[in-house]
C-alpha cells in the first residue's frame, strides 16, 4: 500500500545529483583551466596556441589517417566474414565469437609487447638464413601496418558486433537470393545489397573505433610514430593551457561520436575503451 | 556395416564444407597473425631461459621476486576497489533513473552521457583530473580558498592510489550504470505486487526478491570492471608518469628496456597478466548467462 503513494524520491535525487556532480566537475575544471591562459579574463587564446602548433595538426592528421584505414580495413575483413558465417558456415559462429573476445582478455599493453618480439625480427625460411620480410617494425610502411592491425584488433569486439546486430535484423538469405537470380557476384552482393542495408550498423562501428584510435596511446607510443595521443601526452609534460584546451576537444569529440551512435542506432549507448 | 553407410554423406558434407571455411580464411589469418602469435609469443617466452631452453624458473620468479608482486597486489588493489566502489555507485544511480522513480528525461541524459564518460579515458581523462585535484586544480583552490583547507597537508595527492582510483572511477562507474540499467529493467512488477500482496515491506521486497535476482548481474558487472581498470594503461602513465608501479607500467618499462634484466621474466608477467584477465572474463560471462535465467 505504502509504495503506491510514492513520495518524493529523496534518495534517487541524492544519488543523482553526486553522479551529475562527479560527471561534470571534472569537465568544467578543465574548461574553466583551458580559458584562463590570460590573467583575469576569459580567453581562447589557449586553444588558438594550440590548434597553431604544426605538430598538432600533424599528429592529429596522422591519427585521423590511422582511424580512416582501420575502418576500411575492419569493414573489409569483417563485414565478408560476418556475411558468410551467417549465410554458410554457422558452426564457425562460436569460435568467431570467442576470437573477437580476445582484444578483451589480452589488454593492449600486452598484445604491443607480442608483436613487437613478434615482428621486429625479420621472417626468414625456417632452418635457413634466407631472410622473406624485413623486420615490420624497421620500415615506416610496416610500422603503419602494424599500427592499423593493432586497432582492428582493439575495434573488432565492437565492430564484429555491431555488423553481426546489423545483420541479423536484414535477410540476409533472401537478399543474396535475390540477388544471385539477378545474376549479381559475390562482390556486387556485398558492395550493393549487404553493404547498403547495414549503414547504420557500420556507422555506429566506425564512429567507435574512431573514438578508440584518435587518442590511442599505447600503440602509438611503444611503435614509435608520431600520433596524437602520445602528443598530447608529451604536451601536457611541459605545458598547462594548451594540453587542458585539447583535453576538453577530446571531450567534445567522444561526445559527438557518441551521440550520432545514438542517432544512428537509437537505443543504448555502446561502450568501448583504451583506458 | 551401417558405419561404413553413415560415413559417406559424413564426409562428402565435410568435404563441401572444408570449401566453405575458405570464405573465412582471411579473418582467421589475420587473427592468427595479430592476436594469436603475438600471444603465443609471450606464452613460449615465459618459459624459456636467455639459452632458449625450457624452463618453469620465470613463473617461479614470479610469485618470488618481490617488486613484481608489489605491482600485482598495487594493480589488483586498484582494481577491486574502483570495481567496488564503480560497481556500488554505478548501481545507485541505475536504480535512481530506472526504479528509483526519478523523470524518465533524466534516464536518457543519463546514458547518453554515461556512453561519453566509459569512453573518455586516457590521456584526456588524466589531464582533466589534474585540472580539477592536482595541486592548481579547480577544487584544491576552491577548498583553500573558501574553506582554508589545503587537502595537499591533509595527505591527499592525485598522483597516488587514492588519486588514481578517483579517475578510473570516472570511466567504471559509468559502465555500471549501462549494464545494470537494463537489468533493473527486468525486475517484474509483479513479483513486487506478489511480494506486497503477500505482506512483505519494502525491505523484505529489495533482500529476499530483487537482490537474489540481481546478485550476478551485479557481481558479473564489477567483475568486468576490475578487469577493465587492471588491463589500464594509459590513464595511469598520463597521470603518474609511471611513478605508480601497477602491472601494465612495469610491463610498459619491460618493453622499452628490460628492467628485469629477464626478457623471460617478462613474459611470464604479460602471461600472469592474460591469465587473471581470462579469469574475470570468464567470470563475467557464466555469471551473465546465470542473470539471464530471471532477468529478461
Amino acid at each position: 500500500m505504502m509504495s503506491r503513494l510514492r513520495k518524493f524520491p529523496f534518495w534517487s535525487w541524492v544519488w543523482f545529483i553526486l553522479g551529475a556532480v562527479y560527471f561534470l566537475l571534472p569537465l568544467y575544471s578543465t574548461l574553466d583551466f583551458s580559458l584562463s591562459m590570460e590573467r583575469d579574463k576569459i580567453s581562447l587564446l589557449a586553444y588558438q596556441k594550440a590548434f597553431e602548433d604544426k605538430e598538432f595538426l600533424a599528429t592529429f592528421g596522422y591519427s585521423t589517417l590511422l582511424a580512416v584505414m582501420t575502418i576500411i580495413a575492419s569493414i573489409v575483413l569483417i563485414v565478408p566474414t560476418a556475411y558468410w558465417i551467417r549465410l554458410r558456415l554457422p558452426e564457425a559462429r562460436r569460435i568467431t565469437e570467442f576470437i573477437t573476445l580476445m582484444p578483451f582478455v589480452i589488454p593492449a599493453i600486452i598484445l604491443v609487447f607480442g608483436m613487437i618480439r613478434i615482428y621486429s625480427s625479420p621472417m626468414s625460411i625456417p632452418f635457413t638464413d634466407i631472410d622473406l620480410i624485413k623486420p615490420l617494425t624497421m620500415t615506416k610502411f610496416g610500422t603503419n601496418v602494424l599500427i592499423v592491425a593493432g586497432y582492428m584488433v582493439l575495434a573488432m569486439p565492437y565492430m564484429y558486433r555491431s555488423v553481426d546486430t546489423g545483420m541479423r535484423t536484414v535477410d540476409v538469405r533472401t537478399l543474396t537470393e535475390a540477388a544471385q537470380s539477378l545474376g549479381a557476384n559475390w562482390f556486387t552482393i556485398i558492395t550493393r545489397v549487404i553493404l547498403p542495408n547495414i549503414r547504420s550498423a557500420l556507422l555506429s562501428g566506425a564512429l567507435l573505433t574512431f573514438a578508440i584510435v584518435v587518442g590511442e596511446v599505447i600503440f602509438a607510443s611503444f611503435l614509435g610514430v608520431k600520433a596524437f595521443g602520445p602528443y598530447l601526452f608529451l604536451l601536457g609534460q611541459h605545458r598547462a593551457y594548451e594540453p587542458a584546451a585539447l583535453s576538453f576537444v577530446s571531450f567534445l569529440m567522444t561526445w559527438a561520436a557518441m551521440g550520432l551512435i545514438q542517432l544512428f542506432t537509437g537505443g543504448q549507448g555502446q561502450t568501448a575503451g583504451a583506458h | 556395416m551401417t558405419q561404413a553407410i553413415n560415413s559417406k554423406p559424413k564426409f562428402a558434407g565435410l568435404f563441401s564444407n572444408w570449401k566453405n571455411w575458405l570464405g573465412v580464411l582471411p579473418f582467421f589469418l589475420f587473427a592468427f597473425l595479430f592476436l594469436l602469435l603475438p600471444s603465443l609469443r609471450l606464452f613460449v617466452g615465459s618459459f624459456t631461459d636467455a639459452n632458449g631452453d625450457f624452463t618453469l624458473d620465470n613463473i617461479f620468479q614470479l610469485f618470488t621476486q618481490k617488486a613484481i608482486l608489489d605491482a600485482y597486489w598495487l594493480s589488483i588493489r586498484i582494481s577491486a576497489v574502483t570495481a567496488l566502489g564503480g560497481g556500488v555507485f554505478g548501481f545507485l544511480l541505475a536504480y535512481s533513473v530506472t526504479v528509483g522513480g526519478l523523470p524518465k528525461p533524466l534516464r536518457s541524459m543519463l546514458v547518453t552521457f554515461s556512453g561519453v564518460a566509459s569512453n573518455f579515458a586516457g590521456v584526456p581523462l588524466a589531464f582533466a583530473f589534474v585540472a580539477t585535484l592536482g595541486r592548481t586544480g579547480l577544487i584544491t583552490a576552491v577548498m583553500k580558498e573558501f574553506f582554508g583547507v589545503n587537502i595537499y597537508k591533509t595527505g591527499f595527492n592525485l598522483y597516488s592510489f587514492t588519486g588514481l582510483s578517483l579517475t578510473y572511477m570516472y570511466f567504471q562507474f559509468p559502465l555500471m550504470m549501462l549494464i545494470m540499467a537494463p537489468a533493473l529493467d527486468g525486475l517484474k512488477k509483479e513479483w513486487r505486487e506478489a511480494a506486497e500482496n503477500l505482506g512483505a515491506t519494502a525491505a523484505q521486497y529489495w533482500i529476499r526478491v530483487a537482490f537474489p535476482v540481481l546478485l550476478p548481474p551485479l557481481l558479473g558487472t564489477m567483475i568486468l570492471l576490475f578487469g577493465n581498470a587492471f588491463g589500464a594503461y594509459a590513464t595511469a602513465y598520463a597521470l603518474t608518469g609511471g611513478s605508480l608501479p601497477i602491472v601494465t607500467i612495469q610491463i610498459g618499462a619491460q618493453i622499452r628496456g628490460d628492467v628485469l634484466h629477464n626478457p623471460g621474466l617478462g613474459y611470464a608477467m604479460a602471461m600472469g597478466m592474460v591469465f587473471i584477465m581470462a579469469i574475470s572474463l570468464a567470470g563475467y560471462t557464466s555469471l551473465q548467462k546465470l542473470s539471464e535465467r530471471w532477468l529478461r
